[in-house]
């Protein structure tokens, strides 16, 4: 039953990833591939009727972790005090660039608002990295299961780390080039003309550092917790996640020269579902590791709330996703093609 | 008293207090704009489409802020209340989740359908969208009142080995007796807020004439719904939560009213200033034997006052309950006669020519804002010193790896975010109505 909650809310964290990942990808790229006030405001109705609805799987996910795993909820989140306030700060300051942007004609309101929106786009991609980052390398934990890690130490790791160190910045850079990628592949599909070819150009170059840095933190990784590849001893069949990796990476350039740009889109999510649930196939049963004593991590056995909890959890999650999923396929689809500036209202 | 402790309660009470701005008119609105659309399908009759269309974008920015500042509220149990998440995490965070997969799924996908869809997809959808964005709404209203109904009065739960709390039956929690009386008051708060803010506008509009024909069109459906939610706020639900609590929370009934002393036909007070350090009450004004009425429809009837509890048991901070207490039902009442008043003015067809009612409703849309926060401070700081009632202290619960610095950091930065946020929120409402329904290119 724990392992099922434990798929299940790393399900909902790569659907957060996923769909939320190309609208923050959208903003981090959309200063270069859209340089004037049309262009901005494509970039906005290519993401305008659905980002919102991205950004609740990620409450949905919170909401799961809380539901099924109290303890790591509550560790977790009060020990990562300080970048998750800052990350809540960057979602409010991101909600509010992107939706209040089209009240005012005014061309240094849009400045400020695409300001915004950028900035905390790119943040939001770095801090959501180091998260991962951290999970990955470990926290100093304690006997009863709480910790507080402060922004940064010394930026090595060791016992004492903090949120900021060489190995969880670069799992930070990772993401950045991960959501420019993705981003680009998602505002190619959207758009036609000159948005375009810029995002075309933006996802090749994103591409080669992309293949630079996911070789750079995997070998990273290894170093920093050899345990990741026990998993992958145990259990063979996890070795089609690096395929599934290597295959996206491959895929992603070829279908980006021939303008395939959906197939370039769902490249880029195989390579995100894939690199999440590689380091949730290597992770299990351990949700958060301690750096202090490997008895204290969390678990996914020690985290856990009561089984019969888990078990109606089951019948109302399966009913309000599968309700979720029709919801998204309707908004998608309403949505679909690419957008223009010709209708009067919105963005 | 820890002065971590206080920074946390102060961090929530901060931040819930200033989201619930957003949620109170959402939710109070979004009926009224079912209404629009359904009377322009009805009747065919554009001009309840440009209704619809104004209070949709008052709505839009309400709802972008209400989500943006509801964002910290689902993590804040873990950041700043980490105990307690442990602790209730079991039980609560079935409602909590629910609340994401149920409402905020339908919410989110349908209101982007409701404002940028009308003409793509015709009347039929955009009225279904609107209605999905209503129904949203208020189920994610719903899960709230349940968590928060759960910590005034555990049910459906029992205690684990290592003392944390199980859910062992999710009707009770979900059928909570308390959960359903809190909701129906609680949304017919945010009724009140949401028909006032119309009422208002619509006054406003009559007054100016600058919009007579939607003018009054806000102020009929205004002053009607806010009658009947006003009456609704009082009897039932009003009623009924009153007497949840004196069941429940008798040391808290006594709190509420400022009743020191156990009371036999005890008097209902008006105003007056608690003296809780000589345990009396200064300068009362008060109704002889209607306490004792109210709770217990009997005149004679005994009240217990609070020499009867422990003072541990005592609500901590007893003038700002009894005051927010006095606040909300001295403002409920003036609702009823207001919009009462308001309801005859209209049937004898004099409403809009009454320019001192006019101007009554166009400067009273503040006060159910106010009322609906004190009905909150009246909940939660009577529910202490308890964060579940009966079972874990406020002092047991907050994040004891979080320091009081690092809570003020945090604080700060909201109160700094809040106030640019706020300032944002009146510039984009103020260009809305000012630019009145007709300005909308149809």
């Amino acid at each position: 039953m724990e392992t099922l909650w434990f798929i299940l809310v790393a399900l909902m964290l790569v659907a957060y990833v996923v769909l939320d990942g190309f609208d923050l990808g959208a903003g981090v790229i959309s200063p270069f591939v859209a340089r004037n006030h049309d262009e901005r405001r494509l970039v906005l109705r290519a993401i305008g009727p659905v980002w919102d609805g991205n950004e609740v799987w990620l409450i949905a996910a919170g909401g799961a972790l809380f539901f099924a795993f109290p303890l790591l909820y509550a560790s977790s989140f009060s020990g990562f005090y300080l970048p998750l306030m800052i990350v809540l700060w960057l979602l409010m300051l991101r909600g509010i660039g992107i939706e209040l942007r089209s009240h005012v004609d005014q061309p240094l309101w849009w400045s400020f608002f695409d300001f915004l929106f950028a900035m905390s786009s790119l943040l939001l991609a770095i801090f959501f990295g180091a998260a991962i980052g951290n999970v990955i390398r470990g926290v100093p934990l304690n006997a009863d299961g709480y910790f507080f890690e402060p922004l940064w130490t010394n930026f090595r790791v060791g016992i004492n780390p903090g949120i900021l160190d060489w190995y969880t910045v670069l799992i930070g850079l990772l993401a950045i080039v991960t959501l420019t990628a993705h981003g680009a592949h998602y505002i190619a599909l959207k758009t036609t003309g000159v948005v375009n070819e810029r995002t075309h150009r933006m996802a090749s170059r994103a591409w080669v550092l992309l293949v630079l840095l996911t070789i750079l933190s995997l070998v990273a990784t290894v170093y920093v917790r050899p345990q990741v590849t026990d998993n992958f001893r145990l259990r063979p069949w996890g070795w089609i996640i690096p395929l599934v990796v290597v295959g996206s990476l491959v895929a992603m350039p070829l279908f980006i020269r021939k303008a395939h740009d959906f197939a370039a889109f769902l490249a880029s999510t195989g390579y995100v579902i894939a690199m999440l649930g590689g380091v949730a196939f290597a992770m299990y049963p351990v949700m958060l590791p301690a750096t202090t004593d490997p008895s204290y991590s969390l678990t996914i056995y020690n985290a856990k709330t009561g089984d019969y909890s888990l078990g109606v959890g089951l019948i109302w999650w399966t009913i309000g996703i599968a309700l979720a999923i029709v919801y998204f396929t309707f908004v998608y689809r309403s949505f679909k093609g690419k957008v223009t500036l010709s209708e009067s209202d919105g963005y | 008293m820890d002065s971590a402790l206080v920074i946390h309660r102060l961090h929530f009470a901060f931040t819930i207090t200033y989201h619930y701005l957003f949620p109170q008119l959402t939710m109070g609105l979004a009926p009224l704009i079912v209404i629009f659309k359904t009377l322009s399908l009805w009747k065919r009759d554009e001009r309840y489409n440009k209704a619809a269309r104004f209070w949709g974008k008052i709505f839009a920015i309400n709802f972008l802020f209400g989500v943006i500042t509801g964002i910290p509220m689902e993590f804040q149990f873990g950041t700043n209340w980490a105990k307690f998440s442990q602790y209730a995490g079991g039980v609560i965070a079935t409602a909590l989740a629910m609340e994401g997969v149920f409402a905020f799924f339908l919410e989110s996908s349908f209101l982007g359908i409701f404002l940028f869809g009308e003409k793509r997809f015709g009347q039929k959808v955009h009225w279904l969208a609107a209605f999905m964005v209503f129904a949203g709404s208020w189920i994610s209203g719903f899960f709230i009142i349940v968590t928060d109904a759960w910590m005034q009065h555990p049910v459906g739960y029992e205690l684990a080995a290592d003392g944390t709390a199980h859910l062992n039956s999710f009707s009770s929690l979900l059928l909570n007796e308390w959960a359903l009386w809190q909701y129906l008051h609680n949304m017919s708060g945010a009724v009140i807020t949401g028909s006032f803010a119309m009422a208002a506008t619509g006054a406003y509009y009559v007054l100016s004439r600058t919009e007579d024909y939607y003018g009054r069109l806000f102020l009929q459906l205004g002053v009607i719904v806010a009658a009947a939610a006003s009456f609704l706020q009082l009897f039932p639900t009003g009623d009924r939560q009153g007497k949840l609590i004196t069941e429940h929370q008798p040391v808290t009934l006594a709190a509420m009213e400022g009743l020191f002393r156990t009371e036999a036909g005890a008097p209902i007070v008006l105003v007056g200033q608690p003296d809780v350090d000589h345990q009396k009450l200064d300068n009362p004004i008060y109704v002889p034997k209607a306490l004792s009425f109210l709770t217990y429809r009997h005149w004679e009837a005994q009240v217990k006052g609070l020499e009867e509890f422990p003072r541990d048991q005592w609500p901590d901070n007893l003038p700002l309950l009894y005051y927010s207490y006095h606040i909300m039902v001295g403002l409920g009442t003036i609702f009823i006669l207001v919009t009462f008043t308001a309801l005859f003015l209209l049937w004898r067809k004099r409403l809009f020519n009454s320019r001192w009612m006019l101007w009554i409703l166009m400067l009273s849309f503040p006060f159910p804002y106010i009322a609906n926060t004190a009905g909150w401070i009246t909940a939660e700081v009577g529910r202490q010193p308890w964060l579940v009632y009966g079972l874990l202290r406020t002092q047991q619960g907050y994040s004891m790896n979080v320091s009081a610095g690092n809570g003020l950091f945090t604080l700060i930065g909201f109160m700094g975010m809040y106030t640019v946020l706020s300032i944002l929120f009146i510039i984009l409402i103020w260009r809305e109505v000012a630019h009145g329904p007709d300005f909308l290119k149809s």
